[in-house]
């Protein structure tokens, strides 16, 4: 898909280029690449943020309310959805908020003003595929772990009629083994979506200022880059509101196993 | 779509988006989830405690408080009425004294006027007496001047007394 000069692609930005580093791992060659950068950004910059709310004061200043806030936001989410026993799950569920919120914000940085190349980790399935598997991965371990052979009742809600189990638990079997999917795929089609769409939006307001009737092009250009605004906004709600989507579910996941029914 | 194309042919970097994936999830899972976030709650947690804590302490103190209150309240009400008693009490004593003194004024007055009355009644007996054996001679006189018959001193006594008592 290499883009012919002149031409704006909208799917540039998804490349993932290698910066150097490579070693190999068992007979896969692996590359620090911009993908990788931009995580070790995301997680510095949130490591920075969680430091300055450290200070442990009784009454806290402005970082500190802020970091609280989020922790408190989280921790109370855990309880709401699985009880006491939610905080044991509290971290894994943090650190899976704040790294999809934070990724997806510093996506959104218009960082191609000065000539950087921002890239947006969680609009590539291979990373949100991984997290989810993880979640995926966490509620088997813990279902299995706690009520054996007993967490195959998670496919037969109670209350079921005994005529009905033979139909309702392969339903409730196939809804329980695409939540894996849905939940990479719902944080990868948003934050690609979103991207693509200001990417071509942008690629409007450069084309009409270049076009011929150039009276045409602006009216083009302005219009676009007025609903550019408006839509780098909502993409913003959509960076907050697709992390608290991925936490929330995986946080209802994790109640299903710690809880059962 | 380069997202879609690492999934199939064009592979070269899945494996360090993996890797690199790994690596930093786990180093913020291990820094951040392990390591800041408890401690971050664990300040939260003191707070709740500390300000529930205050809160308890300052119910403690208001109840105490309204303990006093009331307490004095009450000290103060019985001392009123103890003050009220002893002035109603020294009202009292004072007016059965008062009583006592006019009851002791009015009997010796009585027994005055009483003495009185039979010193008068002993005059106006002993005066009748007198107007009577005055009024008997004077009788006895006109009716021997008048018939030249004598009558006995005490006929003319009873006729006097026959008169003048009707």
């Amino acid at each position: 898909m290499a883009a012919e000069p002149g031409k704006i692609d909208p799917m540039h930005q998804f490349e993932v280029t290698p910066l150097g580093g490579g070693f190999n791992l068992g007979g896969q060659e692996v590359l620090f690449t911009n993908s990788a950068l931009w995580m070790v950004i995301a997680a510095v910059a949130l490591g920075i943020f969680m430091w300055g709310g450290m200070r442990r004061q009784l009454v806290p200043g402005r970082w500190q309310a802020a970091v609280e806030g989020f922790t408190g936001f989280i921790s109370s989410m855990m309880m709401a959805n699985i009880g006491s026993e939610g905080r044991k799950y509290t971290p894994y569920v943090f650190s899976l908020f704040m790294f999809i919120l934070f990724s997806n914000l510093l996506g959104m940085l218009p960082l191609g003003v000065l000539g950087l190349k921002p890239f947006t980790v969680t609009s590539h399935i291979a990373i949100t595929g991984v997290l989810a598997l993880i979640s995926f991965a966490i509620v088997l371990v813990v279902g299995f772990w706690r009520h054996g052979l007993h967490f195959f009742s998670l496919f037969v809600p109670h209350g079921t009629p005994l005529p009905m189990v033979p139909i309702i638990a392969p339903i409730e079997f196939v809804s329980f083994m695409v939540r894996p999917f849905s939940l990479g795929l719902r944080l990868f089609v948003a934050m690609t979506a979103g991207h693509v769409l200001l990417k071509v939006l942008s690629g409007f307001v450069i084309n009409g200022f270049n076009a011929e009737t150039l009276w045409l092009g602006s009216i083009v250009s302005v219009l676009s880059f007025i609903l550019m605004i408006g839509i780098s906004a909502l993409e913003l709600l959509v960076a907050g509101i697709q992390a608290y989507v991925f936490a929330l579910l995986t946080s209802l996941y994790i109640n299903d196993a710690v809880n059962l029914h | 779509m380069p997202q879609i194309a690492q999934l199939t042919a064009d592979n070269w970097y899945l494996a360090s988006q993996l890797f690199w994936l790994l690596v930093v999830f786990a180093g913020i899972y291990i820094v951040i989830g392990r390591g800041m976030l408890p401690k971050i709650e664990a300040t939260v947690d003191a707070r709740d405690r500390k300000v529930a804590d205050d809160l308890a302490a300052a119910k403690a103190a208001h109840a105490a408080a309204d303990n006093l209150e009331a307490s004095y309240v009450q000290q103060s009400d019985a001392s009123r009425a103890a003050a009220q008693k002893a002035v109603a009490e020294a009202k009292d004593k004072a007016a059965r004294d008062a009583e006592k003194r006019l009851a002791k004024v009015d009997a010796e007055l009585g027994e005055k006027l009483a003495g009185a009355e039979a010193d008068v009644a002993a005059a106006r007996k002993s005066a009748m007496a007198e107007i009577e054996s005055v009024a008997a001679d004077a009788a006895s006189d006109l009716v021997a001047k008048l018939s030249g018959t004598t009558v006995a001193a005490a006929d003319a006594k009873a006729a006097v007394k026959a008169v003048l008592h009707g």
